[in-house]
Parts: C-alpha cells; sequence; structure tokens
C-alpha cells in the first residue's frame, strides 16, 4: 500500500519534470514548477521524510516560482524600449 | 519497484539536461537547472527508505519500536533544498544583469554578440 | 558549432550519462533495504543526546560544522545577488502606483499573514522535537511577509519590511552561528561540539542542548536571507527603471 503511493508519487514527478523542460515560456515554466515542488513534497513525505517535504513545499511550489516570475518580468520589460516586441 | 525510485532520478536528471542543453533563453535554463537539482533529492531520500519504517522522528515514538528511514541523507536534502533555492536566485540576478548589459538572454544570440 | 552538431553532441552524450546512470541504479541497494549502518549511528547519538528530531540532531549536532558551510554558501549567494541587483547609475528608482486589490483577495491575505507568520516562527522553535527547523521555518516565515504585496501593495510591504534591519540581521544570525562554535572552543570542548548546555529532558523545548539555539541562527539567518532575496527581486521588478534611451 504505501510502495503504491511511492510509485504514484514518482510519476507525477516525473511527468511534472518532463513538462516543466518541455515548456519553453518562463512564465508558464514557472507554474509548472511550483506543481512539481508540490509533488516532490508529497513524494518525500511519503519516503518517510516530512522534514525534507516542508523544506520543499516552502520552496519549490513559493519561493522558486516567485523568483523566476519577478526576473521574467524585469527581463521582459526591456524588449518595449528597443523596439523588437512586447507591449507599447 | 525495487529499482524505480533511482531510475526516476536518473530520469528527471537526464530531462533537466536535455533541458539546459537546448534552451533558448537563460531564465528557462535556471528553472532546468532546479529539475536537475530536485533529481538529486529524489535519489538521496531514495536510499534512505526504509520498508515498514516511519520518519525519524521520535516526539510521538517510543525509540526502538519501529524501524525509521536514514535521517543522514534527509539532513542532506533538507539543507540544500534552501540553499539551492538561494543559488538559484543568485543565477536569476545574474540573468537580469545579462539582459540588461547585452539586451538579450537568448544564449546563442550572447554567443555571437561576443564575437 | 552549428546547433545541429551540438545537438548531436547532446544526444550522444545524454545517452551514454543515461546509460551509465541505468546501469549504477541496477548496482545500488534495494529500494526500502534494512542495511542503513549510518542512519542507525545517527539514530543512536541524537538519542542519547536527547534530541526527539533525529534530522536536527545531524543538521545542528553531528553534521554542524557541515551546516556552517551550507550556511556560509546562503550568505554569499545573497550577498551575491544584493551586489548584482543595486541600482545602477543610470538607473532611477519610479515610484509604483497604489495597487487597487480585489476585496476578497485582500481580506484572504490580510487575515492569512498571521497565522502563516506564526505557523513559520512554531516550525523554527520546535526544530529540535517535530519536523521542521530553521531551514523550513524561515522560509515559511519570511515569504508569508509577503502576503502583505498580495493583500495591500508594495508600499505596505515596504512599511513592514525595514530592509536595513533585515540585512543586519543576516549578518547578526550568521556570526551569532560562529560566536556558538567559538563558544565551545572557549569552553575547551571543541568548535560546534555539542557539550556547552545540559542535555536536559527529552522531547521538552529546552532539550538537546545547542542544537535550539543554532537551530534559532539558521532560523533568523533563512527568514533574512529570503525577505534581502525577495526584496532586490521586487526592486527590480517593480521600481528600478533604466533612463530611457540607455
Amino acid at each position: 500500500m504505501a510502495e503504491a503511493v511511492v510509485v504514484v508519487a514518482l510519476l507525477l514527478v516525473a511527468g511534472a519534470a518532463t513538462a516543466a523542460v518541455v515548456n519553453r515560456d518562463p512564465v508558464r515554466q514557472a507554474l509548472v514548477l511550483s506543481v512539481l515542488g508540490t509533488a516532490l513534497a508529497v513524494l518525500f513525505t511519503v519516503d518517510q521524510a516530512p522534514d525534507v517535504g516542508l523544506s520543499q513545499l516552502a520552496v519549490g511550489s513559493a519561493l522558486t516560482p516567485l523568483l523566476i516570475m519577478l526576473a521574467v518580468r524585469k527581463v521582459k520589460r526591456r524588449p518595449a524600449e528597443t523596439g523588437e516586441d512586447g507591449e507599447e | 519497484m525495487h529499482v524505480l525510485p533511482y531510475l526516476t532520478a536518473a530520469y528527471v536528471f537526464v530531462v533537466g539536461c536535455y533541458g539546459l542543453a537546448t534552451s533558448r533563453n537563460l531564465i528557462h535554463a535556471v528553472g532546468c537547472l532546479a529539475v536537475c537539482q530536485s533529481a538529486t533529492y529524489v535519489l538521496l531520500l531514495a536510499v534512505g527508505y526504509r520498508d515498514g519504517g516511519t520518519a525519524p522522528v521520535f516526539s510521538d515514538l517510543r525509540p526502538g519500536s519501529r524501524p525509521v528511514a536514514d535521517p543522514v541523507v534527509q539532513a542532506l536534502t533538507l539543507t540544500d533544498i534552501v540553499v539551492g533555492a538561494t543559488v538559484t536566485a543568485l543565477l536569476l540576478a545574474l540573468v537580469v544583469q545579462i539582459s540588461k548589459r547585452h539586451g538579450t538572454v537568448d544564449p546563442d544570440e550572447l554567443r555571437e554578440l561576443r564575437g | 558549432m552549428n546547433p545541429r552538431a551540438r545537438l548531436w553532441l547532446v544526444a550522444i552524450g545524454g545517452a551514454g550519462l543515461a546509460a551509465l546512470l541505468a546501469a549504477a541504479c541496477l548496482r545500488l541497494p534495494r529500494f526500502g533495504g534494512g542495511h542503513h549502518p549510518y542512519g542507525d549511528r545517527a539514530v543512536r547519538a541524537a538519542l542519547s543526546r536527547h534530541t526527539a528530531n533525529t534530522i536536527a540532531s545531524v543538521n545542528f549536532d553531528q553534521r554542524a560544522f557541515d551546516t556552517m558551510g551550507e550556511m556560509a554558501i546562503l550568505f554569499a549567494a545573497v550577498l551575491g545577488c544584493v551586489v548584482l541587483l543595486r541600482q545602477a547609475r543610470d538607473e532611477h528608482r519610479g515610484r509604483p502606483r497604489p495597487a487597487e486589490v480585489a476585496a476578497p483577495v485582500r481580506r484572504y491575505a490580510l487575515a492569512v499573514l498571521p497565522v502563516a507568520l506564526v505557523t513559520g516562527l512554531y516550525v523554527v522553535a520546535h526544530g529540535q522535537l517535530s519536523p521542521g527547523g530553521g531551514f523550513q521555518g524561515g522560509v515559511v516565515a519570511a515569504t508569508a511577509l509577503h502576503l502583505m504585496y498580495l493583500g495591500a501593495d508594495y508600499a505596505a510591504l515596504e512599511r513592514v519590511r525595514p530592509l536595513e534591519a533585515f540585512e543586519a540581521g543576516d549578518a547578526l544570525a550568521a556570526s551569532a552561528y560562529l560566536v556558538l562554535g567559538l563558544a565551545g572552543v572557549l569552553a575547551g570542548t571543541g568548535f560546534l561540539a555539542n557539550a556547552l548546555l545540559p542535555y536536559g529532558t527529552f522531547n521538552t523545548l529546552s532539550s538537546a542542548g545547542t542544537v535550539p539555539l543554532l537551530n534559532a541562527a539558521i532560523g533568523m539567518e533563512v527568514a533574512c536571507a529570503v525577505v534581502v532575496l525577495l526584496a532586490r527581486f521586487l526592486d527590480q521588478a517593480v521600481e528600478i527603471e533604466e533612463e530611457s534611451g540607455k
């Protein structure tokens, strides 16, 4: 029973990791990364490591995606000035 | 079943590497690096797992009553998750700085600028 | 190198790496096996020092020196971010407009903020007893503070977050960890050796000797580091603008 949960969590992690790599747009990638972070937190918790699960939940599902979003927002502001594309 | 967690870790690592190598956007590359990093966590915790065991926390568990998972690998993973996030932040700061100086975050365009 | 050749090179290298990793996986000890020599010794050492959470014992007692290294990486990474994301000479600061927030979002964020903050501090304080500790609690408490940005606006966040104080707190926490280690040297036991304080009663807040103190130092360090990091990124994303025309 416990092993079945671990297998499901592992497949979830593998799927989310693939999706995070395949999504080339950083904003969408950040969202998928937060899904991956949550899946990892679930996997760690069923892997007998609630400590690590808690850490992963806080960092992986909130902090890292937030930092990526902020970096995207900063970088995206530039092309508008140089006139390549983006919002005017 | 007995190698599936290890193989998953290997798969996640290789997928992250593939993303890193083919990325056209440095921010996306940093995200792929985070994926690679998470593969190491999956591997470490899989090594520490124990059949029929529980978390190595004895606040509500009589010592010796049940087998517990390996706390050493868990401690290694735990510190690295938080420290890894700050290193990701440092990489993103570098990307922001690159985009300011060169006006692009595409690694191929950056190589052409270098000449 | 043209992109096509590079892709081939990646494919060959990746296939080789995958084959080697798969071969290594097949030779690893069985998943879920019972042979954990280091784990068993770590559990025994933790119990002998009255630490209920074995992971906290590994982090802040048995491998406290290693954690100091991790803390140094964290500190250096934050320092690097602060230097890289400072306001350059050709940039100016635009005041962000006060934002309109939907009332339910505002109510929800402001209600959850104190709960999340207290949860973070609780997780730090009970690090030596239950799952949790300075690393996790610090991140939770620091991100909780940023619900202010969701619930109100950037100016409100800046009011509840005096950045200088957090930068000083970051350095203070790092040095507190060092000082606790040096205290062991002065007392004649050894750097970061957990022999300064009595081990106390098992499973109480004041058990485990210096573990709760080192844990609190790390909690403060991580919380301050995350606040400083997010502040720098928010500054860049929201406030700092480059001069047009460069």
